[in-house]
């Protein structure tokens, strides 16, 4: 099921096409929402809960606003948001599993189980202690999603320095008495590139997904502003009233995800064959 | 191997403190602490120091925990900052309810997955297989609003064969009480499946792909023998690890769920805490939530122990 | 015996035929053989010759992707091809039966070896589970396997390989087949083990009259139990013939080469003539991993240049861990390591860039000794750069220099390692090394992983580059035949001591240390008769070995 299109030297399967366009789109609406969306997101233009019409292509919410534009602008702050966690996340992540990788010894063992200790909490309940306190300012909900969630980077990092420290041509490396920037560079983050990018992937549809559950609850992004989270949770009660608003951005929210996962699995696959050739 | 069970069940009680620790920690040492929190806006220096006051908050923040703690383990949380009542009488019957819908979905969800994951994996590559696998694929990472509002939009206002909202009060009896808890119960069921059908299919074919499974195919054994003979006793360990992390996973997903359906469970209680700032309310919550969380782990290490030959019957 | 006539036809295979459905690669082309009871077939040759597939086709069974897609299997006559799925069932286990390189992943770790080898029997009704245990422990002590009332209690994890491949061997014969299939069962074992499983089944062979398939790719052991043998490359038959035939006048091109090189006559070189200080010298060196019992323990060794010392020793006898501890990867706990006169520090870290240049390593498995990630440039231009500092375009044109001395084509300068044959990847690591223009070389099992014939190979390029460059070798391998090809010293090694070292010629010749003894007699040779000879006396020098570790040990 491969498609006559390449990406970093390998075909697209057609899932992964499809993941990859919807990526784009998607991101296309986060950049481009002011000249995309017909109106602005706390326009009122018309009458509550009016039905599609040409210039209203999904219709008008309970207080008159237009849908598709709000969708537009919702993609804006939950991708944004997603986007800048998992970049934090990340950060911390790899440069605490490489440091733990390489220094070995008691820092390794003190971050091992810390990041143990948090993995064995579930992270939606001990996010909810945390912001019962702090609140929900966007910074505190960035920043607690995004520490909440290093932990995995921490782990599949080191694992993947570790495992790639331990093979053979590092120790070329080391016997040769190349210094450490130089064998990480060089040996291991080439190798180990492939399985971050996908689990970039992943990290951000965590967060993203996160971020959406937070704000469905009410815990997360606040009016005025809204993600497709929460404009999930201002519709909800039209959906007694047989009405599609609820599903817009909830479905908006699925899509992505699953574009996403699409993308990851066909990296993944590749990693996996690559793999496979070298043994 | 009792000595690493017992190293287990050290373990899980280890992390279970390190857990309350953090979750107290997490709601008195980072910065604005409870006095703040509950005044929000309103607060002026003297309001502030009087709150703190009365709420012990001037003690260090070690004896505290300590205080709370040992109340904990005899299910004292105190009294809610919101409703000033008991933090237990407002706690019990909530998650009664809670472990019944957690119950319920786990009851059809686990027979249901292992048995989709194991026709998908006996029928590897078929039309089955390939059918279950995109669609695994589709539902694994849909989050559980949307199938609960699709669900409450087709079952509930169009077809209106279930309520949209799930209030049980504690005098239901159990047959209505299945019949109102039936869509969240869908729903979590759905969202759960996928990934516990998924890994259990793998474990399965990765299990399927050993060397002496061929050789019990060279031993001219029939296929159902092969499976239940050989291939099971080995899976097992692997899908019970599977099944526990993802009722670990489904414990989450009953907040989302209990919101969605306005059902009174310990979710929406911990929700309508954290909204509210009532840190006893959370915290309890919190406990509790971490708790069932460690133990279905430590349940499914435990088990994996329990099934392994190599540790069953040491050389 | 049970009325069944030696010599009668018992299998037929013609034409055969096995691709791999999907990519639609031929694994098998047109093999053809005859088996007739009591006789043994060979099938030799190199990793990817299809013996394997050929061995499985004959139980009608292929690997999940692949089919026959044509020719005839007739067991006593009938076409197994032609047989309905149960028919099929009945005959494998019962009839044909097969037993599998790795006993340790073939047996079911959740099963006592009992329960696994009266399944069989018990399952194909032809005895009851009395019977069948009955004769599972009859089938233990023939096999020579300790205790055999209880031995079938136990789980596969539980005894060790060398009894687990003889288990195997049981549970192949509990219904009493008419054709066992061996695939490689020695190839996991330790050199000194292989002997006994060996023999173990051949008298098995022998007394029950069997016929059997025996697959290896090693020429000599198969000349031990096969009374005809056929050699297979790329999926086809090169040639096919009795034992005899082949060993003493191959016919065709690719087996007098595989015959002629397990028969190379062996080349000492000659002693390096002395006089200079050593290159390399070791002296009572001891090292562990932590707190585990020494893995070397009082090594004391000396490398001349132009010397090549082979260090010899079964898998845990801590070879590979005293090049580990020469490199500095593992610091040594006490003893003296000097190269060229000075002391090296234990410490990989502490030791100066032309120290760690003038000793270089290559290893057993070229594809994780590659960054698969770099081009051939940038693998071998990169010691170059590293220690001599050279300009860009010097660096490539030694690297073509390099790429030359390896005849490797120039153009590979800018591949990968996965575009290259497991050949060419172990040459590429050659070149690496030499770009150091290193003094001492250390080879850990460099040719183990690769086919023979490609080991051959690589092997007189070794010697090639020591006779141009006069670069020491340090050579680490279980293989006697190698060592004896091109070692000029040795060392043998049994639980981290040195039991025996010195010239070659002096160590291999009497009087032999017992474990040399054991280790040289049990290297397969290529005559028919050789196995009753190694046989002869084992058991005196197997116990002399047991006093010797006794010893060592106090």
């Amino acid at each position: 099921m491969t498609v006559p299109v390449r990406l970093f030297g390998h075909r697209l399967t057609l899932p992964a096409l499809i993941g990859l366009i919807i990526i784009l789109v998607n991101v296309a609406a986060a950049v481009g929402a002011p000249v995309i969306a017909p109106f602005d997101q706390a326009d009122i233009v018309g009458d509550a809960y009016a039905d599609p019409d040409p210039q209203h292509v999904l219709g008008l919410d309970n207080l008159g606003r237009d849908l598709f534009s709000r969708l537009v602008y919702g993609a804006r702050m939950s991708i944004g948001l997603a986007l800048i966690i998992t970049c934090l996340s990340f950060g911390l992540g790899v440069t605490a599993g490489f440091a733990a990788a390489v220094l070995r010894g008691w820092a390794d063992v003190l971050l091992s189980r810390l990041v143990d200790l948090l993995l064995s909490m579930p992270t939606l309940i001990f996010a909810f202690v945390v912001l019962s306190v702090l609140g929900t300012a966007l910074p505190v909900l960035v920043v607690t999603i995004a520490v909440l969630d290093a932990p995995k980077v921490f782990r599949l990092s080191r694992a993947l320095a570790m495992n790639i420290g331990a093979l053979e041509y590092v120790e070329v490396a080391r016997l040769r008495g190349e210094g450490l920037w130089w064998v990480i560079r060089h040996e291991i983050l080439p190798n180990a590139a492939a399985p971050l990018l996908a689990e970039f992937g992943l990290r951000f549809s965590f967060a993203f997904l996160f971020i959406a559950a937070l704000s469905f609850l009410g815990i997360g992004v606040q009016p005025p502003a809204a993600d497709w989270g929460s404009m999930v949770r201002d519709y909800r009660d039209m959906i007694n009233l047989d009405a599609m608003a609820p599903l817009y951005p909830a479905g908006a929210i699925a899509i992505l995800t699953i574009g996403v996962s699409f993308v990851v699995d066909w990296m993944l696959a590749i990693h996996a064959r690559g793999q496979g050739e070298g043994a | 191997m009792l000595r690493l069970i017992g190293q287990r069940l050290g373990l899980g009680l280890l992390t279970l403190v390190a857990a309350s620790v953090l979750i107290f920690a997490g709601t008195e040492v980072l910065p604005g602490d409870l006095a703040s929190a509950i005044l929000q806006n309103t607060a002026t220096p003297e309001s502030l120091a009087e709150l703190r006051q009365e709420l012990g908050l001037n003690r260090p923040a070690a004896v505290r925990y300590f205080d709370w703690a040992s109340h904990a383990v005899v299910g004292e949380f105190g009294r809610s900052l919101a409703s000033h009542r008991e933090v237990v009488v407002e706690i019990a019957p909530r998650l009664r309810n809670t472990l019944f819908l957690a119950s319920y979905a786990a009851i059809v969800a686990v027979p249901l997955a292992v048995g989709l994951g194991l026709m998908a994996a006996i029928w590897q590559g078929g039309v089955y297989d390939r059918a279950v696998n995109f669609a695994t694929l589709l539902t694994i990472s849909v989050p559980e609003y949307l199938v609960g509002y699709i669900l409450i939009k087709y079952f509930s206002v169009r077809l209106g064969w279930f309520p949209s909202l799930a209030n049980v009060t504690p005098d239901t009896p159990l047959l209505s009480r299945i019949w109102l808890t039936f869509l969240p119960m869908l729903t979590l069921v759905l969202v759960v499946i996928a990934h516990m059908m998924r890994m259990t299919r793998a474990s399965v074919l990765q299990i399927m792909s050993s060397p002496y499974i061929e050789m019990a195919f060279l031993k001219g054994l029939p296929k159902w023998r092969v499976v239940i003979r050989h291939a099971f006793p080995n899976a097992v360990a692997p899908i019970i690890s599977v099944v526990a992390l993802d009722l670990a996973y489904l414990i989450v997903g009953v907040v989302v769920v209990e919101v969605v359906f306005v059902y009174p469970g310990l979710g929406q209680l911990m929700v309508d805490a954290v909204s509210k700032h009532d840190v006893p309310v959370v915290q309890a919550c919190g406990l509790i939530f971490a708790a069932a969380f460690i133990l279905l782990n430590m349940a499914a290490d435990v088990l994996a122990i329990l099934s392994n030959p190599r540790l069953r019957h040491p050389r | 015996m049970n009325g069944r006539r030696m010599g009668e036809e018992v299998l037929e295979v013609a034409g055969l035929r096995v691709v791999a459905r999907g990519v639609g690669t031929v694994l098998v082309d047109d093999v053809g053989f005859a088996l007739r009871r009591g006789e043994v077939v060979g099938l030799i040759g190199e990793s990817g010759a299809g013996k394997s597939t050929v061995g499985l086709a004959i139980l009608g069974y292929t690997r999940p992707g692949c089919a026959i897609e044509g020719g005839r299997i007739l067991f006593q006559g009938r076409d197994i091809r032609a047989m309905t799925p149960p028919e099929r069932r009945a005959l494998r286990g019962a009839s044909i039966a097969y037993i599998a390189q790795s006993a340790a992943a073939s047996f079911n770790p959740a099963m006592t070896l009992f329960e696994q080898i009266s399944e069989i029997p018990v399952r194909h009704r032809l005895m009851t589970p009395a019977a069948a245990k009955v004769e599972a422990i009859r089938l233990f002590s023939e096999l020579e396997l300790p205790d055999p009332e209880r031995f079938g209690d136990r789980y596969p994890h539980q005894v060790s390989g060398g009894q687990l491949q003889r288990a195997m061997a049981a549970m192949a014969m509990a219904a009493k087949p008419d054709i066992l299939v061996f695939d490689e069962p020695t190839t996991a074992l330790d050199v000194t083990t292989q002997v006994e499983v060996l023999a173990a089944f051949r008298n098995l062979i022998r007394e029950h009259g069997t016929a059997a398939v025996y697959i290896t790719h090693d020429l000599a052991v198969v000349a031990q139990i096969a009374d005809h043998i056929m050699v297979l490359r790329h999926g086809r038959t090169v040639e096919h013939g009795t034992a005899d035939q082949i060993l003493r006048e191959p016919r065709e091109p690719y087996t007098r080469h595989l015959v002629a090189e397990r028969l190379a006559p062996h080349r000492y070189r000659a002693d390096i003539v002395g006089g200079e200080p050593p290159l390399l010298e070791l002296q009572d060196v001891v090292a562990s991993y932590h707190t585990l019992p020494r893995v070397i323990d009082g090594v004391t060794l000396d490398v001349r240049r132009g010397d090549t010392v082979a260090v010899v020793g079964e898998s845990g006898s801590g070879k590979s861990t005293l090049a580990r501890v020469i490199t500095g990867l593992l610091p040594r706990e006490a003893g003296a390591i000097r190269f060229r006169g000075e002391t090296l520090p234990p410490r990989l870290r502490e030791r100066s860039r032309d120290q760690l240049r003038r000793v270089q390593m290559i290893y057993q498995m070229p594809d994780v000794a590659l960054n698969s990630c770099q081009t051939l440039y940038e693998i071998i231009g990169r010691p170059v750069r590293f220690y001599f500092g050279r300009p860009r375009a010097q660096v490539r044109a030694r690297v073509r220099e390099l790429l030359a001395l390896m005849d490797l084509p120039a153009d590979f300068i800018d591949r990968t390692p996965p575009e290259l044959s497991g050949g060419q990847k172990q040459r590429v690591g050659i070149a690496r090394a030499l770009a150091a223009e290193p003094d001492l070389i250390i080879c850990d099992e460099v040719t183990s992983a690769l086919d023979q014939l490609v080991g051959e190979e690589i092997l007189g390029l070794l010697r090639r580059l020591q006779d141009e460059l006069g670069v020491a070798y340090l050579f680490i391998t279980h293989d006697l035949g190698t060592v004896k090809r091109i070692a000029n010293k040795v060392a043998v090694m049994l639980k981290g001591r040195l039991v025996a070292a010195g010239d070659t010629a002096r160590v291999f010749a009497p009087p032999l240390h017992p474990y040399t003894e054991l280790l040289l007699a049990s290297v397969p040779e290529m005559r028919r008769d050789w196995l009753d000879e190694a046989l002869v006396g084992r058991q005196r020098t197997v116990a002399a070995v047991r006093n010797a570790q006794i010893e060592l040990a106090q």
